[in-house]
């Protein structure tokens, strides 16, 4: 027996629609969507760096948007489409993005990737060829102590071009 | 020398791992019944402890333990003079952090609630928090029961050769004080560890970049031999020195988990990392150098005050090194070196990506200028005059072997235009170089025994290699794979790799002092190098020829198959096993403290800063940075690249941001938001010359990429400014106040400088003199000093 429950926690039934599968879940109501994904659906992919909406780490998208996990709470996005970075390859097959992210080495320690790649996906789809200073713009939210940022506004920049 | 592998800017091997979110970071892994841990931290900078009471924290329902300090009584701590840490303190707390109690639950909330419901008794003590404060006799007692006077922790004062004769030698003798404030890691991954107890032994599993150490220290604390413990290190998500003690929280789990049968997790909070720290000392420096009219050094006299926080950590390591590199890059004929390192009622600091060195670096290149502008000189110029040569012994008995210091500088001078840089107003540029370990010479505990390790097996076809390294993201991994590959005639991707595993690797001191491609490469190499002994030795037999006919290359060796070669060494040797290990040459100087400095060959760094700063405000942008970083040989120069990059970054972030204050006990902005770091937007183009010099004793050449390249940064952003407004920064982070606080002393006619204004009288004992060794190095020797 959960001993949360002894404490009256109250739980709820949610439904989530993560990289285009359906899960039905029984959750704490107070419980993240960033801690629902990484301890009930097991999708450890999407990481966390602060839990307080500065880092940019917890980044997925919702409705092709870029969130902060770590600041919504389930019941906010049931019935929108979330995607995380295991939604991102396609079947076997790297999404361009992270296909530019592994050969220009723009991932280090590879702990920031996730949410960076879901923040380029996103800016890749409102702005096909985005300037430099479009990419920097739209990934400013998300932190990244090992690249000093160079290598991954290659990456994105060499995505872009293949994806055109 | 050809290569097939080599030198190629090839994909990391975990790329794609990393790059679907599959690696498996310590706090991505929840075994079933995993329970949390939470740990009690002190409130108060600095109090004995009266009482603990945890009755009713064990009450609640979903508790499972809660330990104190009297269940992890023994101390330990990273260096063996400064076994002073225990997992939790149960007699006194010294900085705002210190763990005093653990609770093990079924959930997070529960484990929080419980520690809530601890109830300590405390009699408050008088914080010390600045430098000033711990050189004076305390209002209550000493933070720590040894060291001192007062509280002092460490006191050095080491003389090299004829300092005082070098000084009545110079035109010009100048003195300046300057100061670098602290700053922390700030990896984006909080620490977390994770373990289990099955069958008497113990296995952790946590982000850490020193495995083998965190064994030692485990055992010591839970009494358990080595052989019942076993650590491995978790993906890691980031390190940068910050990851580089056994740590409280990898002692608590691991007794949590022998208490309760169950795996037992803890992941620090944000601002728990904050507060755990170990990161950049602020340090207080005091330097006088004598020149000559044509600017060649003719003595220097160089003095450091390091403010410690509360513990040991690598302190006395980190207070050798504020004196040990300066040489390194400049040849000084006579020197003279006092550090002095104190506690504080703050967390510990210790090591960061260049520890100990880039607060001097800051200060002598900055000197240095000042020294060229009383004198007339051009600051390039008259640096170059004082290069180090290859092939030297510096006064305080370095082994300097290969040294692109000049090829590095004019790379940068060159591409960067600096000579002829424009004159507007609020422009500047600014030239810095700098000089790193490739690995300390030696290890932290005194042994005999090598300081890295590799095996390899083949098998049927297949290759793994085990080493203890561990990847921090740097991409050890991938170097140890191309070197194997390498010798092999393989690609990378074709060597199966088992790491930072104290139960099925060999031993690897661990990520630190930019030692990993150096060491576990050269341990790689003779492993790898005996096992294509073999397999030649297999195909020459049954090609009947010699085994100088036999070619290792594009997966083949001699006419057959890197396959079909393993089977037959296989059939004639029976299981394919090899090691190769490294130990650094015997190269210390004979005095005491000599041990810190010396490492197998030296990276050089060459910077330039390209800035506008605006007078009315004070603040800077950053237009440009150039890079050129002598790397020895670049065994895969993307990754070189990627290590430079974001050494410039983290230069550039302390340069003008990244701080650790503290008020009242509390560090001031424990949160990614408020703790300033570069963004996106703030990091400018970095354009990065990577420079060969082919190292004798590195695996094909190579020496240290990861932490060198920060050091010139933080000294010609403040060079550039200079440049740009004619007043000097002396401290680090350059805020916009300081700067126009500078100006504004500038127009009032005082000295147009923002910086420390005096350097504290500390009692340094009397310097031990030391012969300097003969200059030149034997190049047929240059392994022997």
């Amino acid at each position: 027996m959960k001993h949360e429950m002894l404490r009256d926690v109250e739980r709820v039934v949610v439904t989530l629609d993560v990289n285009g599968e359906r899960s039905e879940l029984l959750v704490p109501v107070h419980k993240t969507l960033l801690e629902v994904l990484r301890e009930d659906m097991q999708l450890t992919g999407t990481k966390h760096g602060c839990e307080l909406g500065e880092c940019g780490t917890c980044t997925v998208l919702v409705d092709g948007k870029p969130e902060l996990s770590c600041l919504l709470l389930p019941i906010q996005v049931e019935r929108h489409a979330i995607t995380t970075v295991e939604g991102l390859a396609i079947g076997a097959e790297l999404h361009p993005l992270q296909q530019a992210f592994a050969e220009l080495g723009a991932a280090q320690c590879g702990y920031c990737t996730p949410g960076i790649l879901l923040s380029a996906k996103s800016l890749l789809e409102s702005n096909a060829q985005p300037s430099r200073d479009e990419i920097r713009e739209a990934l400013a939210g998300n932190l990244c102590r090992c690249t000093g940022y160079t290598k991954i506004l290659e990456a994105i920049e060499l995505a872009a071009g293949r994806m055109a | 020398m050809t290569f097939e592998v080599v030198g190629k800017p090839l994909q990391r091997v975990d790329a794609v791992t990393k790059v679907t979110g599959r690696a498996i970071y310590a706090d991505d892994m929840l075994p079933a019944r995993t329970l949390h841990c939470r740990i009690l931290r002190s409130p108060h900078p600095h109090a004995r402890i009266v009482s603990i009471d945890t009755s009713a924290a064990r009450r609640l329902p979903g508790v499972l333990a809660v330990i104190t300090g009297a269940d992890l009584p023994i101390k330990f701590g990273i260096l063996p003079v400064t076994q002073d840490e225990r997992a939790l303190e149960h007699e006194k707390v010294r900085y705002v952090g210190d763990p005093i109690a653990a609770v093990a639950a079924t959930d997070e909330e529960i484990a929080a609630a419980a520690c809530d419901a601890i109830s300590v008794e405390y009699e408050v003590l008088d914080p010390v928090m600045s430098i000033e404060e711990a050189l004076e006799a305390p209002k209550d007692e000493r933070i720590q029961d040894y060291g001192g006077p007062h509280n002092i922790h460490k006191l050095v004062a080491l003389e090299f050769g004829d300092v005082e004769g070098g000084f009545t030698r110079a035109d010009h003798v100048r003195e300046d004080v300057f100061f670098f404030q602290g700053n922390t890691h700030l990896p984006m991954e909080q620490h977390s560890a994770i373990a289990t107890y099955v069958d008497g032994r113990v296995t952790l599993w946590s982000s850490t970049q020193v495995v083998h150490y965190v064994h030692r220290a485990l055992s010591k604390v839970l009494e358990l031999p080595m052989n019942r413990i076993r650590v491995i290190g978790a993906a890691h998500g980031g390190g940068f020195g910050g990851k580089t003690d056994p740590f409280a929280h990898e002692i608590i789990v691991s007794k949590l988990a022998m208490l309760t049968g169950r795996p037992v997790k803890c992941t620090l909070t944000r601002e728990e990392v904050f507060y755990a720290h170990r990161g950049r000392h602020p340090v207080l420096m005091w330097v006088r150098t004598g020149v000559t009219r044509d600017g060649l050094i003719t003595a220097m006299h160089f003095r450091t005050a390091l403010d410690g926080g509360a513990y040991g950590s690598y302190g006395v390591a980190s207070t050798f090194y504020t004196g040990a590199l300066q040489t390194v890059t400049y040849d000084i004929p006579a020197y003279r070196f006092e550090g002095c390192r104190v506690f504080t009622n703050k967390p510990p600091c210790g090591p960061k990506r260049g520890h100990g060195t880039p607060q001097p670096r800051f200060a002598l290149e900055l000197h240095l200028e000042k020294i060229a502008h009383d004198l007339g000189i051009d600051p390039v110029d008259l640096k170059r005059r004082n290069f180090v040569k290859p092939m030297t012994r510096t006064v305080n008995w370095l082994r300097v072997t290969s040294c692109g210091l000049d090829e590095c500088t004019e790379k940068v001078i060159s591409a960067s235009g600096f000579a002829r840089r424009s004159r507007r107003p609020g422009h500047g540029m600014g030239f810095a170089i700098s000089s790193y370990l490739s690995g300390a010479g030696t290890a932290i505990y005194w042994n005999d025994m090598p300081h890295s390790e590799v095996q390899i097996k083949v098998d049927r076809g297949g290759v793994t290699a085990y080493c203890g390294a561990m990847d921090i993201g740097q991409g050890s991994d991938s170097v140890l794979a191309t070197i194997v590959a390498e010798e092999l005639g393989l690609q990378p991707a074709d060597v199966r790799l088992v790491t930072a595993d104290t139960d099925t690797t060999p031993i690897d001191l661990g990520s630190y002092s930019s030692r990993v491609t150096f060491m576990a490469g050269n341990a790689a190499i003779e492993a790898a190098r005996k096992m294509r002994a073999m397999l030649v030795e297999a195909v020459a037999a049954k090609q009947a020829c010699d085994v100088s006919a036999i070619r290792v290359r594009g997966g083949h060796i001699g006419e057959v198959s890197f396959q079909e070669a393993s089977e037959l060494a296989e059939a004639r040797f029976g299981a394919l096993t090899t090691a190769g290990s490294y130990t650094p040459p015997k190269i210390a100087g004979p005095f005491k403290g000599s041990g810190v400095g010396p490492s197998p060959a030296y990276s050089y760094s060459a910077c330039v800063v390209d800035l506008d700063a605006d007078a009315r405000t004070g603040l800077v942008k950053v237009n440009k940075i150039w890079i050129a970083h002598d790397v020895g040989r670049a065994i895969n120069p993307l990754l070189v690249q990627g290590q430079v990059e974001g050494s410039v970054y983290m230069g550039l972030g302390e340069a003008l941001m990244e701080e650790q204050a503290f008020r009242k006990g509390l560090h001031k902005w424990p949160s990614m938001l408020e703790y300033k770091s570069l963004t996106f937007l703030d990091m400018p183009e970095v354009e990065t010359f990577i420079v060969e010099t082919v190292d004798p004793e590195g695996p094909y050449g190579a020496k240290e990429a990861g932490q060198g390249p920060l050091l010139p940064v933080p000294p010609a952003v403040c060079a550039a400014i200079y440049d740009a407004l004619g007043v000097w920064i002396d401290e680090v982070p350059v805020t916009p106040e300081k700067i126009v606080e500078a100006l504004r002393r500038k127009t009032k006619g005082q000295p147009a400088r923002f910086g420390p204004a005096r350097f504290p009288t500390i009692p340094y004992p009397s310097t031990i003199k030391v012969e300097p060794p003969p200059k030149n190095l034997d190049h047929a020797a240059a392994s022997s000093i």
